[in-house]
């Protein structure tokens, strides 16, 4: 197993080294002088040669090239134009506001979604499945933007059950020790501003969920269905066993693979930072951190941005493979 | 049995926890309703002492963007001037709602007759927000900073660049000395005499920090200002929320009425406006026109408009056939329903404009009377220049790739016209290439024969409009037209070197003359952003430059 992730790890070598490439590439791919592009209308040469100065953009490419690798092998993600912070200490709390949105998008969709997958396989042509495989099929095709905004009208601006944007109550702040907001308040023992944090969760959780919630539904059901036409899965019933422990213990974990793949990469997605819904509630995740460097032309922090992502989405595959093994000890690496 | 019941335990934990996320509303904690009520404070800070005018309370402002950096010298963007505003003073300020200059860390100030030198007395007594004084050493300390492209202050990655373009870069300074000739009084000599000089120092990026302060942070002091404002500097986190504090020892009296300011970055304008409507937020900046209908209906809520301080225009590339004939200008200008496009693009949040400068600035000529939208008229004055059927080749029409806040759709706006001048019989192709490209091309002025551009003041002097973008100096920069008047050039340097406001005042007036009666441009609307606040909101007074200090700001209880 060590091997295996040691092999693993070896492999992705090539892939970063390719990405390093691709995200180096986009400022090189802009038309024209770069420095005028991120200046802009109103930049004075001096200020365009400083940047240029910045960027290294006067080197040969190749040179270029591996000075920038160089930077990245030291954590040097460089500085942002806008800003003018270093992006390796300014994108941690962002990461850190993604993770956190991402974790309980994931669990709203994994629980809502397997276990709708798994009854509607379970009462397969019934009511329940029709209306499940309705709705899942809504939850692809519906517009983030649009769930989002419906949400805050109905549970904020109607019901007032929830706030609709922002991680926290504004007006009731909290010490932030480590960015993950529900971790803070409970190491700080503060529960009213647990409470507070939970539901300033709920609705961007939910629309960012349901698009993962519903594809983890319709694979879960297809899984399931074909599992349990298996003998083994006959075999357990005709044991005796409830139908409840056949589906949940027997069944559930031979189809769970493919469920465990989408769930991976879904995850990885979210990570990704979801761009739509961290705009619509004010979220500062690392999504709208790229965004917003894409809209001001920031070119160090897109490319820095991308790379991180990147590499996020690289290693949650790899964990996606390794957590195979748990659910399938058939599977072995060497 | 053991392990069923396991799964039967996670199964019902999971669902509690989420139904405990989801609920709140029938155990009455319903927070955002309950707790968010517009000058309610949840920090245990005691309210403002009634007696020194405080309607304490925290303020909560939303806004689309986050600021780039919080120190006002080296940012251009209005997202972090608008914070500036809050933490700092200039030595002069903008009178609320206007471009008129008003003393502020300076109290008062001599001009010498040659206009070279400008003695500012100090108001006395003012502190830092690090308890450090204010005095004449600040004022200079700061603008050597600026001034001095080696200083040891300008950290790195640091550029002035409003210092660079409002008082000239280093190779040609505005600014000859900065001298403290005792605590109170400072001494500017200028190298030639700069007419909107005092209209310049009163800009947010020409606020005076704490010196003390920006040697003890170094780099790190453009994430912690420290300067004379109403309010303190407290909290950053970036894209989400920046808070403020009162300052207690504020140099105005009685201000700033609420106890603290939160500014939060919510980037989407209809997310913006629900979470107003749900009273997570007092206030709010630009409120899409489409949702003017709903905040009319809501009677908790108020709209305001920001005074115009920008220009949209339909320019006319002068050096270039029909084009350098005064006459096909002005019958192109009766082609242009103005009203018709502020109604359809800008939902009514604009004025059409006649000149060069939106009416918010002194020096606006309202005298003049525009080119009234007049088709007949238009095909009259056309054969008249020699155009009786019209214009059949092609003209380049460019239209903006992208949206500005003087025009939000330039290539729609583009396809208006583009059908009033096909019925007079002018036929032109709308391009749009990338915006680099684009401004590219307008200043070299060889592609395009009209376009559609525009610009937003800088400093509230006429000057920042006519120089630029219709001198004759300004060829090749921004003087898109190529448009080259003597008559106005001569015009526009007087304007420069005079310091009587009244004369220069009259100068502009005559400006705009000039160039109403050239027509180099079709000037289009002057468009004035939406805010919307809480009705508990009072005393909030837009200004036309696009930020202003909330101290006066207060929230009935």
């Amino acid at each position: 197993m060590t091997t295996y992730i040691f092999k693993r790890l070896a492999v992705l070598i090539p892939v970063l080294l390719g990405m390093t490439i691709i995200v180096f590439s986009i400022i090189h791919a802009i038309p024209g002088d770069p420095a005028d592009t991120i200046l802009g209308e109103k930049a004075t040469e001096q200020s365009k040669q400083a940047l240029r100065d910045q960027l290294g953009l006067d080197k040969p490419w190749l040179q270029q090239y591996f000075s920038y690798l160089g930077e990245l092998l030291t954590g040097d993600l460089g500085n942002s134009i806008r800003t003018r912070a270093p992006i390796s200490e300014e994108i941690v709390p962002y990461l850190a506001a993604t993770f956190e949105l991402t974790m309980a998008s994931m669990l709203f969709a994994v629980f809502f979604g397997v276990n709708a997958g798994i009854i509607s396989a379970w009462r397969h042509n019934s009511w329940f499945d029709y209306i499940c495989m309705l709705i899942a099929l809504l939850g692809v095709s519906m517009p983030v933007f649009w769930l989002g905004l419906m949400e805050q009208w109905i549970f904020a601006n109607e019901l007032h059950w929830l706030p609709s944007s922002g991680r926290m109550n504004a007006r009731d702040p909290m010490e932030a020790v480590t960015g993950f907001y529900v971790f803070d308040a409970i190491i700080q023992g503060q529960f009213a501003q647990l409470w507070t944090v939970c539901k300033h969760l709920v609705l961007p959780a939910i629309a960012l969920g349901t698009i993962p919630m519903a594809v983890i539904a319709r694979m879960t059901r297809s899984s399931m269905l074909e599992v349990m036409q298996l003998d083994y899965v006959r075999t357990a019933r005709a044991k005796g066993l409830s139908q409840f422990a056949v589906v949940y213990r027997h069944a559930l974990k031979n189809s769970f693979i493919p469920v465990l793949t989408v769930i991976g990469i879904q995850t990885g997605a979210l990570l990704g930072g979801a761009v739509l819904t961290e705009t619509i509630f004010a979220w500062p995740g690392v999504g709208r951190y790229i965004f917003e460097a894409i809209s001001n032309r920031d070119y160090p922090v897109i490319q820095s941005g991308i790379l991180i992502v990147a590499v996020i989405f690289v290693l949650i595959n790899l964990l996606v493979d390794l957590l195979y093994v748990v659910f399938d000890p058939r599977i072995q690496y060497k | 049995m053991r392990k069923r019941m396991g799964w039967l335990f996670t199964l019902m934990l999971s669902l509690a926890l989420i139904l405990a996320a989801c609920g709140g509303g029938g155990s009455g904690t319903s927070e955002p309703e309950a707790s968010t009520k517009p000058g309610e404070a949840a920090s245990t800070e005691p309210a403002a002492d009634p007696a020194a005018g405080g309607s304490g309370g925290t303020l909560i402002v939303g806004r689309g963007g986050d600021s780039a950096a919080l120190d006002p010298a080296i940012v251009t963007d209005g997202e972090s001037l608008k914070i500036a505003q809050q933490v700092f003073d200039p030595l002069l300020a903008y009178k609320a709602g206007t471009t008129e200059v008003e003393p502020a860390l300076a109290e008062s100030w001599e001009i010498s007759d040659d206009g070279l030198t400008y003695t500012f007395k100090l108001r006395e007594g003012v502190k830092f927000h690090d308890g450090t004084d204010f005095n004449a050493d600040a004022v200079v300390f700061n603008f050597t900073r600026w001034n001095d492209t080696e200083s040891k202050f300008k950290f790195e990655g640091d550029s002035f660049d409003y210092y660079d373009s409002m008082f000239g870069p280093e190779e040609a300074r505005v600014i000859k000395s900065v001298t403290a000739s005792d605590p109170s009084t400072v001494v500017f000599v200028l190298n030639q005499p700069q007419a909107p000089f005092l209209q310049n120092l009163a800009m947010p990026p020409f606020s005076i920090a704490s010196p003390a302060a920006i040697e003890k942070s170094g780099a790190d002091f453009k994430a912690n200002p420290v300067g004379t404002g109403p309010f303190v500097f407290k909290e950053w986190k970036r894209s989400d929320s920046i808070t403020l504090e009162k300052n207690p020892e504020y140099w105005q009296e009685g201000l700033p009425k609420v106890d603290s300011v939160i500014v939060r970055s919510i980037p989407d304008n209809t997310a913006r406006f629900n979470a107003l409507q749900n009273g997570e937020i007092d206030m709010m900046e630009d409120l899409s026109p489409d949702d003017l209908a709903t905040l009319e209906s809501n009677p908790d809520l108020q709209k305001f408009n920001r005074p115009p301080f920008n220009v949209a225009y339909l320019g006319f590339n002068v050096t270039k056939k029909p084009f350098d004939d005064p006459k096909v200008r002005i019958a192109l200008s009766h082609a242009v329903d103005k009203q018709g496009i502020v109604d359809a693009f800008f939902a009514g949040q604009a004025e059409p404009a006649k000149n060069p400068i939106p009416p918010s600035l002194w020096g606006y000529n309202d005298t003049i009377e525009d080119y009234p939208y007049d088709l007949a008229q238009a095909k009259k004055l056309l054969a008249d220049a020699g155009y009786a059927n019209g214009i059949e080749q092609p003209l380049t029409f460019y239209a903006m790739p992208v949206s500005r806040p003087y025009m939000p759709d330039g290539r729609k706006v583009a396809e208006v016209i583009q059908a009033s001048f096909a019925e007079i019989g002018v036929t032109v192709n709308i391009e749009s290439p990338e915006w680099a490209t684009y401004l590219d091309d307008l200043s070299k002025g060889e592609k395009d024969d009209l376009f559609i551009i525009g610009w937003t003041g800088d400093n509230g002097d006429p000057d920042n409009f006519f120089y630029p973008l219709l001198d004759k100096d300004s060829i090749g920069g921004n003087n898109y037209s190529q448009y080259a008047s003597d008559p106005l050039h001569e015009v526009l340097v007087k304007a420069q070197q005079e310091t009587d406001q009244a004369e220069r005042t009259k100068l502009y007036e005559e400006a705009q003359v000039i160039v109403h009666d050239d027509a180099p441009w079709v000037p289009l609307v002057h468009s004035t952003p939406l805010l919307a606040a809480s009705k508990k909101v009072e005393g909030y007074v837009p200004s036309p430059t696009g930020s202003e200090p909330y101290a006066e700001i207060s929230i009935r209880q």
